[in-house]
């Protein structure tokens, strides 16, 4: 990918990005009115509901992202194709960003409601242990390493945790059943307005993650571009304190066999 | 395979007989943490025996990721890596006896931490049946899901602090559903333990299944 040294964008930004960028803020404007202005505080837990244009969106955008994670990993294994691995560790960090606001968001949402920051209810429990989870895949992602090794590793880290995942959310809804109901019954009984608030939030969640993702795609696009352009530069610098006008292999062989 | 799951489960196990690190210091090691949980809990009140079966599989998680490293601390010296991956042993093989010899050293350390709750914690034990299928499905899938992550974190220089981060959040549905088991055998709820070996069960056969498929590719890196 040597060819695209001379074409090396300033900036990861595009028109597209930019586009989608500005209507993610103003998705965010929009999301903001209707969920503190327009729609009414819920019968049952008042203001303190209006949490779930938020919380919701970045839970669904967070479940994106580890999906993508997955299937990027699939990929790679499957097509060893670096545009997927690059998705699969981009994805996974966006993902990461998001499973923290998730948390975040929700133990703002549990204090009033539960009257505790935490409360070992299944789901959450299941988003701590995948907030780890994956971060073990970006920590052995960061481990120096040959691009072919360290994709592989990574893609296997990925699939290993992808397989646990169902495990564990089965095993933690088994140990912590009696709390699931109140999450599922205030979604199932929403309607109207609160409803359109709460899809306008997905898609809004849904665009900062992509806006998000295709950055940080770009960033690690760049970054692996980086290495193997950093090599060669290293390689003729040193070639050129041994003294050796050109880094031509072909005329350095010639050189030294002359 | 399985004639080469038995060559290297038999070299893994000989050479922890004549190296008695098992023996010597994981075990050790394991009764420590029940004497450390004991100084943590106060055993005047109770609480020990409430929480004996999380305590004693909190026990066997430690000494796994112990037993795990162990296992693989021997390959990575002197290019045995190399010659494991040279000698022509089915790849599916050497998971099935590296698991198979881990399992076995983890089943003998339940041994240890069973009778050791029964003396420290003053446990009884019941409910005989559940209580060993448990520990056999769980010894399993710990073992299986401890020697994938063991393989790939056994040719780097951060293992030691890396494969509790892999490995831990992994199995952690194997200490949730094992000391649930343990509760239901011990008597201390009335929820049926059986289910929870089902989930064992179910968590032992994905990661057998996929070191089955997997090691070799995960064996080639270096």
């Amino acid at each position: 990918m040597t060819e695209s040294e001379a074409t090396v964008p300033a900036h990861t930004g595009s028109r597209t990005t930019r586009l989608l960028g500005l209507a993610t803020l103003v998705g965010i404007a929009v999301v903001l009115v209707l969920g503190l202005v327009v729609t009414g505080p819920d019968a049952v837990q008042g203001d303190a509901a209006r949490l779930i244009y938020l919380h919701v969106p970045v839970a669904v955008a967070m479940n994106v992202g580890f999906g993508l994670t997955t299937l990027g990993s699939v990929m790679w294994l499957w097509k060893k194709s670096r545009w997927w691995d690059t998705v699969a560790v981009s994805a996974c960090e966006v993902g990461l960003v998001y499973t923290g606001l998730t948390l975040v968001t929700g133990m703002v949402w549990g204090r009033p409601t539960w009257g505790v920051y935490w409360t070992w209810d299944a789901r959450l429990t299941t988003f701590s242990l995948l907030f780890l989870l994956y971060l073990g895949y970006l920590v052995v992602r960061h481990l120096p390493a040959e691009t072919e090794v360290r994709n592989r590793r990574s893609a296997y880290v990925a699939l290993l945790a992808f397989v646990d995942v169902p495990i564990v959310y089965l095993s933690v809804s088994w140990w912590r059943g009696l709390h699931q109901s109140a999450t599922l019954s205030l979604s199932s009984t929403i309607s109207g307005l609160m409803l359109f608030t709460l899809m306008t939030g997905m898609i809004v969640a849904l665009m900062g993650f992509a806006w998000l993702l295709i950055h940080r795609f770009r960033v690690a696009w760049l970054e692996d571009e980086l290495d193997s352009v950093g090599l060669e530069l290293a390689i003729s610098e040193r070639r050129a304190e041994a003294g050796m006008t050109s880094v031509n292999v072909p005329a350095t062989v010639e050189a030294v066999v002359r | 395979m399985f004639r080469d799951a038995a060559l290297v489960a038999g070299k893994d196990l000989r050479v922890e007989w004549r190296s008695r690190v098992t023996i010597n210091q994981v075990a050790p090691f394991a009764v420590l943490v029940l004497i450390l949980f004991a100084f943590a809990l106060d055993p005047d009140r109770g609480v020990l025996q409430q929480a004996t079966a999380g305590l004693f599989w909190v026990a066997v998680l430690f000494s796994a990721l112990l037993a795990v490293q162990r296992a693989f601390a021997i390959e990575s010296v002197d290019g045995n890596r190399d010659a494991l991956r040279l000698s022509g042993l089915d790849p599916a093989g050497i998971f099935l006896g590296k698991a198979s010899a881990v399992a076995l050293e983890l089943a003998g350390l339940e041994a240890l931490l069973l009778v050791g709750v029964v003396v420290l914690y003053s446990t009884t034990l019941s409910g005989w049946l559940l209580l060993v299928t448990t520990c056999v499905v769980a010894t399993i899938g710990l073992a299986a899901a401890g020697s994938l992550y063991g393989v790939l974190a056994a040719g780097l220089r951060v293992r030691e602090t890396l494969l509790p981060l892999l490995l831990l959040p992994v199995v952690a549905p194997v200490l949730l559903g094992a000391t649930r088991a343990f509760e239901a055998a011990f008597g201390q709820t009335t929820a049926d333990g059986w289910s929870w070996v089902g989930l064992l069960t179910t968590f032992a056969v994905i990661y057998v299944a996929f070191g089955v498929l997997a090691f070799g590719s995960l064996l080639e890196e270096s």
